[in-house]
This record gives C-alpha cells, sequence and structure tokens, in this order.
C-alpha cells in the first residue's frame, strides 16, 4: 500500500427521508407512515376523534346512544399480492382486518362495508372465491355486511382486485381502551405466536418451501376481547400488530403514552418455521406483520387472570407475556436479548429490507 | 435451529464473557470487520456485555454504505431507463445518490425490483427476451461468486438482454488501507467469516505479519462473535500477531475453490473507489474483458455526477474511533436518526444511531 487513506473525510450515504412523491415505504407501518399520516392528512382533517389515531375511532354520538355505549367506527384498505396465500385469501383478511380494528377499542364488532375495485380481466371464479371467504369469515367473526360498491378499472391498473372494508361496533359502558393509556407497571401480553401472516406471504412471494407450510394466522379477535372484559374492564391498551409488526405497534404505544416497554426476548412467542424463514429472508420476526394476534396492556393485578382466560380461547391458546411498561426510557421500547445484553427496538423507517449481510 | 441456537446459547456465552473478563489486562481496540458482525454485535447487545478496557470499532464492511455515490447515480440512469427491469438486493434501494434513491426512481416509473439471487434476474432475462435486465452486483467476497455464476450463466444461455453493474469490494485490500492510516487506532480485527469461507486464509498471514496485527476469522452468531474477541483478546495480551480461524465450522484454508474459479473467469482485479473514504489501489472487481458484453456500465450510456456530502459528519472519525459519537458537533443536533447525516447514524446498528438510541436508554435510566 503506497497510498495513505484520509480517513478524516469518510462518510457515508444517508437514505433520503423527504420524498416529492409517494414511496412504497409510505405503507410500510413505519416512521414513513406515520410521518405521511402526521404531515398531510391530519393537518387536512384536524378533529379530536382523529388525533387520537387509534386502530378505531371512538364516537360517542353526542348521548343519542343509549346507557352511555360509544360506536367503534374503523376502515381498511387490502391490496395483498398474490390474492390467494396459504391459509386464506385476501377476502379473510379484509373482514378479519376490520373487525380487528373494530374490536381493540374494546368493541363488539356489527356492520361492515364492503368496497371492491376490481381489474379487468379478474377470473369471475377467483372473485366467487373471495366473496364466498369473506360470507364465511364475516359469519365466524358474528358480523353482517350490510353496504357495498363496486369499481372496474382497466386492465394493468390494479392487482386482480382491492378491497376496503368498514366497520362499526358497540363499546360496552365503562370500557375505556386507548393508546395513552399504558401506565408503568402494566404488563404486555401478546395472544399467540408472532410473526406468521407476513413470512406466509414472503414465502409465497419468493418461492421458498420449508418442512412445514407456514398459515397466515388471520382470525378474528372479537372474542378474545369479549373474553378478557369478562375477566375486567380495566384493560388499558389493545392493539393488533399487523403491517410493522409487534415492534411498530410497541412503539406507537410507548410514544402514545410517554412510557418505555421492556420486551424479554426469550419470552416471544416466534414458531421455528418463522424463526428458520426469516434468517433466510433477512428480516426479524418483531417487525413481520400479523393479521390474528392482539397486544394488550394490562395493570398488573390482572395479567395472570388475563393470560389464563386468553389460553382457553381458540385464538389465544398460546398467550403470553412478553414484557412490561416502565417509566425508565419513555417513549423508547427496548428488548433483553437473549444472552443478556438490552438492544433497542426502533420503529423501521419505510418497509422492512432483506440484508444483503 | 439446527447450528443457529448451539450458538446463542445464554450460559455459553456468560462463559466466553468471563473468559474474555479474565484475559483482558490492558485496553484495546478491536474493529470488527463485516457489516453482519455489527448487526449480530447490536442486534444481541454484545457490546455492553464486554468489559470496558474491550473498544470495539464497527468497520467499513457495510456494502451499502461504502458502495461509491458514482456507482449509485449509474445505478439510478440505468433503472430510470424505459426498456430496463432493473434487478437489486433490498437493501440498496434506499441508498441515496446525489439526489434520489432507487424508491424514487421506482415512484416515478422505473421498473425496480428486489430479488434474492442474482439468478432471479437471469430467470427474469430470460422471461422477458424484449426487455433490458440489469442486476445491481455489490458487496465483498461473500455476494461475489453468485453474481459471477449469474454472469457466467448468462453467457452459457446466450441471453443479449441481462447485464450486471458491478462495484465488487475487497476486504484484505481495506485492511492494509486502515492500518496504514495514521490516524489508525485498530489493534485486532475480527475478519469476516463469510468472506473468508469463499476466499479462504491465504490472504491473512502477509497481513498479520507486516502489521504485527492478530486476525481472528470470526462468524456472526453471539458465541461467535465472542470467542472471535477473547482470541483477539489473548492474541494481544500475549503480544502474537496471528491468523487464526475461529469459524471453522464453515471456513477452511483454502476456501471454496469453485467458487474461486468462477470469479477469476469472470471478474478482473481494478481500483476501487470506496464511498466515503477514496480510491484503494486493487480493492475491488469489475467483469472481466471477455464478458463485456454483460457488463452494464459498458452496454449503457451513464454519465457521473458527483455530490456533496455534508461537512458537519465526521463519521470517518467515528469509524475509526478517533472520536466517539456524541463528540461530533453535529451528534444530536443537526443529525439525529430523524434526519441522519451520515451512515453511522443511518442504520439501527450505525455506531452514531446505536449511540444515539442507547446513549439516551442509559442516560434516563441512570436518572
Amino acid at each position: 500500500m503506497s497510498q495513505k487513506i484520509d480517513f478524516s473525510n469518510w462518510t457515508c450515504p444517508l437514505p433520503l427521508r423527504d420524498q416529492p412523491n409517494v414511496v412504497m415505504g409510505h405503507g410500510g407501518g413505519g416512521k414513513l407512515s406515520a410521518e405521511l399520516v402526521e404531515n398531510i392528512f391530519l393537518p387536512a382533517f384536524a378533529n379530536n376523534t382523529l388525533v387520537k389515531l387509534a386502530d378505531s375511532a371512538v364516537l360517542d354520538l353526542n348521548g343519542a346512544m343509549t346507557d352511555g355505549a360509544r360506536l367503534a367506527f374503523s376502515t381498511d384498505s387490502f391490496v395483498v399480492k398474490p390474492l390467494f396465500f396459504p391459509g386464506g385469501n385476501i377476502g379473510d383478511l379484509a373482514i378479519n382486518g376490520t373487525v380487528n380494528d373494530v374490536a381493540m377499542s374494546g368493541a363488539q364488532p356489527l356492520f361492515l362495508s364492503a368496497g371492491f375495485i376490481l381489474e379487468e380481466g379478474l377470473a369471475m371464479d377467483a372473485l366467487g372465491r373471495i366473496a364466498n371467504t369473506m360470507g364465511a369469515a364475516a359469519k365466524a367473526a358474528g358480523v353482517t355486511l350490510v353496504t357495498g360498491d363496486t369499481k372496474v378499472v382497466n386492465k394493468g391498473h390494479g392487482d386482480g382486485v382491492y378491497i376496503n372494508t368498514s366497520g362499526i361496533g358497540v363499546i360496552p359502558v365503562g370500557v375505556n381502551i386507548a393508546p395513552h393509556q399504558a401506565r408503568p407497571g402494566d404488563v404486555v401480553i401478546v395472544s399467540g405466536e408472532i410473526g406468521l401472516h407476513g413470512t406466509a406471504i414472503m414465502s409465497v412471494r419468493e418461492g421458498l418451501e420449508f418442512e412445514t407450510v407456514i398459515e397466515t394466522d388471520c382470525a378474528p379477535l372479537n372474542g378474545l376481547v369479549a373474553a378478557m372484559l369478562d375477566v375486567t374492564k380495566d384493560i388499558h391498551i389493545l392493539r393488533d400488530p399487523t403491517r410493522g409488526g409487534v415492534a411498530s405497534a410497541l412503539n406507537e404505544i410507548a410514544k402514545a403514552s410517554g412510557v418505555g416497554i421492556v420486551l424479554s426476548e426469550n419470552k416471544l412467542p416466534i414458531p421455528s418455521a418463522v424463526r428458520s424463514a426469516c434468517e433466510l429472508l433477512g428480516l426479524d420476526p418483531l417487525y413481520v406483520a400479523n393479521e390474528g394476534k392482539l397486544l394488550a396492556i394490562v395493570p398488573r393485578e390482572f395479567a395472570d387472570e388475563i393470560l389464563a382466560k386468553l389460553q382457553t380461547q381458540k385464538f389465544g391458546e398460546r398467550a403470553t407475556i412478553i414484557g412490561e411498561v416502565t417509566a425508565q426510557h419513555p417513549n423508547m421500547v427496548v428488548a433483553k436479548t437473549g444472552i443478556g445484553g438490552t438492544r433497542v427496538v426502533d420503529m423501521m423507517i419505510g418497509e422492512q429490507l432483506p440484508r444483503i449481510c | 435451529m439446527k447450528y443457529l441456537q448451539e450458538f446463542r446459547d445464554p450460559e455459553l456465552a456468560e462463559k466466553l464473557l468471563n473468559e474474555i473478563r479474565h484475559s483482558v489486562m490492558r485496553p484495546w481496540t478491536i474493529m470488527e470487520v463485516c457489516g453482519g458482525q455489527t448487526h449480530s454485535i447490536i442486534r444481541n447487545g454484545i457490546d455492553q456485555l464486554l468489559p470496558d478496557k474491550i473498544e470495539l470499532i464497527h468497520g467499513p464492511g457495510c456494502p451499502v454504505c461504502v458502495t461509491p455515490l458514482e456507482i449509485i447515480d449509474k445505478a439510478l440512469a440505468i433503472a430510470a431507463m424505459p426498456n430496463v427491469i432493473f434487478c437489486s438486493f433490498g437493501d440498496m434501494l434506499r441508498v441515496p445518490g446525489s439526489s434520489k434513491d432507487l424508491f424514487r426512481v421506482k415512484s416515478e416509473g422505473g421498473d425496480v425490483r428486489i430479488v434474492y439471487s442474482p439468478l432471479d434476474a437471469v430467470k427474469l432475462a430470460r422471461e422477458n427476451p424484449e426487455r433490458e435486465v440489469v442486476f445491481f452486483g455489490v458487496g465483498f467476497e461473500t455476494t461475489a461468486p453468485a453474481n459471477a455464476m449469474a454472469v457466467f450463466q448468462a453467457q452459457q444461455q446466450g441471453l443479449k438482454n441481462f447485464s450486471m453493474l458491478v462495484s465488487h469490494v475487497l476486504v484484505p485490500p481495506a485492511i492494509a488501507a486502515i492500518m496504514e492510516s495514521p490516524t489508525n487506532r485498530v489493534q485486532g480485527f475480527l475478519a469476516a467469516g463469510h468472506v473468508c469461507s469463499v476466499m479462504g486464509l491465504s490472504e491473512y498471514p502477509p497481513l498479520a505479519e507486516k502489521y504485527h496485527v492478530p486476525i481472528v476469522v470470526t462468524g456472526f452468531e453471539p458465541l461467535d462473535v465472542l470467542n472471535g474477541i477473547l482470541r483477539v483478546v489473548k492474541q494481544l495480551e500475549a503480544g502474537r500477531a496471528e491468523v487464526e480461524n475461529a469459524y471453522e465450522r464453515v471456513v477452511t484454508f483454502d476456501g471454496n475453490k469453485a467458487a474461486q474459479a468462477m470469479l477469476a473467469d469472470v471478474f478482473a482485479t481494478t481500483d476501487r473507489a470506496w464511498r466515503g473514504i477514496g480510491v484503494i489501489p486493487n480493492s475491488g472487481w469489475s467483469i472481466a474483458e471477455k464478458y463485456r458484453a454483460f457488463d452494464a456500465e459498458y452496454k449503457f450510456d451513464v454519465s457521473d455526477i458527483r455530490t456533496i456530502e455534508s461537512p458537519l459528519c465526521r463519521s470517518g472519525e467515528v469509524l475509526q474511533g478517533i472520536i466517539k459519537p456524541h463528540q461530533c458537533g453535529a451528534f444530536g443536533k443537526e443529525c439525529t436518526p430523524r434526519s441522519p447525516l451520515g451512515a453511522t447514524m443511518v442504520s439501527s446498528e450505525g455506531a452514531c444511531a446505536a449511540y444515539y438510541n442507547y446513549g439516551r436508554f442509559v442516560q434516563l435510566t441512570a436518572a
């Protein structure tokens, strides 16, 4: 080596955050998604209900509801590719996604709408299968699909079918679940194994085959919510960790409540197939989407009873305590690692990207 | 998982940590060369478990960070061309060029796709004979064999519409450059295990001897990293400077001969610019003369553009361990994970981002 390198000028690239156009990361459920809501939508629609940024809006309808019960209202759009995947299809997601968003405010979901954007050329058979799936999923969740809309776009302008669903439900009197209510000492419960849905989709997209087929965990969670409310109405927060995964949902909770959250990595229920797939794909299961799991932030005194109750339920058998809320390091989620270290579990910027090495 | 869980065992980790604690007598500065090792160190919190006397410096082994701006700009220009399908590993998409990144090119209509293997890009070329398929071939010796194989297969299959934009970099010249730097503080290296699984160990004894520096080939799981650190520390304390293989289940002295033959056939050694560092002689590979038809730099007319990097950012000194992240004037002010000035603040495993996040964490828990 004859040439001397001047390291004092050594700099590295930084990702661009101020995009003049929408990029895919704006839909990833990470920081870019949050910025889109904060900078574009909140200023345009400013009101006291939306600003809470819960999974569903909570409305008291100026006392029009009897007994002081309140209404939960939510909407979600589904653009998954492929339309059919192990364990379900876009129809399951469209029903359960909105049912779960409504349920996360403690409501019993009642009625759903469905809007379909169909791409010219979509096989009628595929549409029929999706519709039948939605019917069955609605029945299983105990909701009625009462209104809808259909539009068709030119071939090449959609991925077969996009679906939007909205839903309403009734929040029982005395139930007050909202994103800002985590308190130091609270316990973090997850209702089952994490990372299944996102891994199932990625495996199909990448043509990966494992010893066991990884299936989506797509499921309605309103039954779990009702069971938990049977134990106590004093549940502080419920979230379904869909895109962005457990890490993003907990970061949002930490921020909204101004608290810290500590996870125990060796308590995270990660199926071995998901763990293997994530190793192969260069992903972190904490950031992978779930479609049939909820996170509950509950007072410590009720944690064991709630956990026991969840474990008696069909979709809660593998429920487990994964961490706790602390007054330390507010707005931050950290994990105790398997070998006893600590790492910060930050929010993603955009989408989770497979690493080169 | 076989061969993974065994190397994440908490009790064995504690044993190794104890042995490290007992072995360290003096302060030592050790560089882990590979970005994958940095990731593992941060991901498992290894840096916090080590005794204070051991300082880890995160090395230049992140291909995303060291790929030169000129190549990124060429990638952006090619990806924006109307008939091109531009394929890349996922995390290259967010690396900014002079004015945009591949995500933005995609949002503006460019056909940019994430693939897991360069052979997927060859397949795309076969399936889309009317389109030009370009693969972004970056990385160290680890990713190079598959890229060489893709070029070789494209030639075997007679594909005229496949090409590769290559910016491969090599570890041994980087180690030499670091040791030659007048401000160098590195006293021992964890060499990149997967690089050595391809190339073998023969390049390292001359480096260990010339610079009197221990080089321990190290894997990526927590026990691998701890074992690598322990063996470097033992050498340093004993005044030895040898090449050791602490990743024997993967790395042999000769490496992967078939891969080396493929590399020698498809690539030629070249001077390579490292982003933010400058040109290091003979530190990279480009596509050899006889495969020039598959070299995207020749196939497409791409012009070079220069960028202006922030003069505030002192990530170079951070990467060398000359200053701690918080000693940079921009740290936590102009430069945060929200709006980073340098790569060390970009990813959660970057030295500055880790320091920023963990520093906040420690400060708050201590208060």
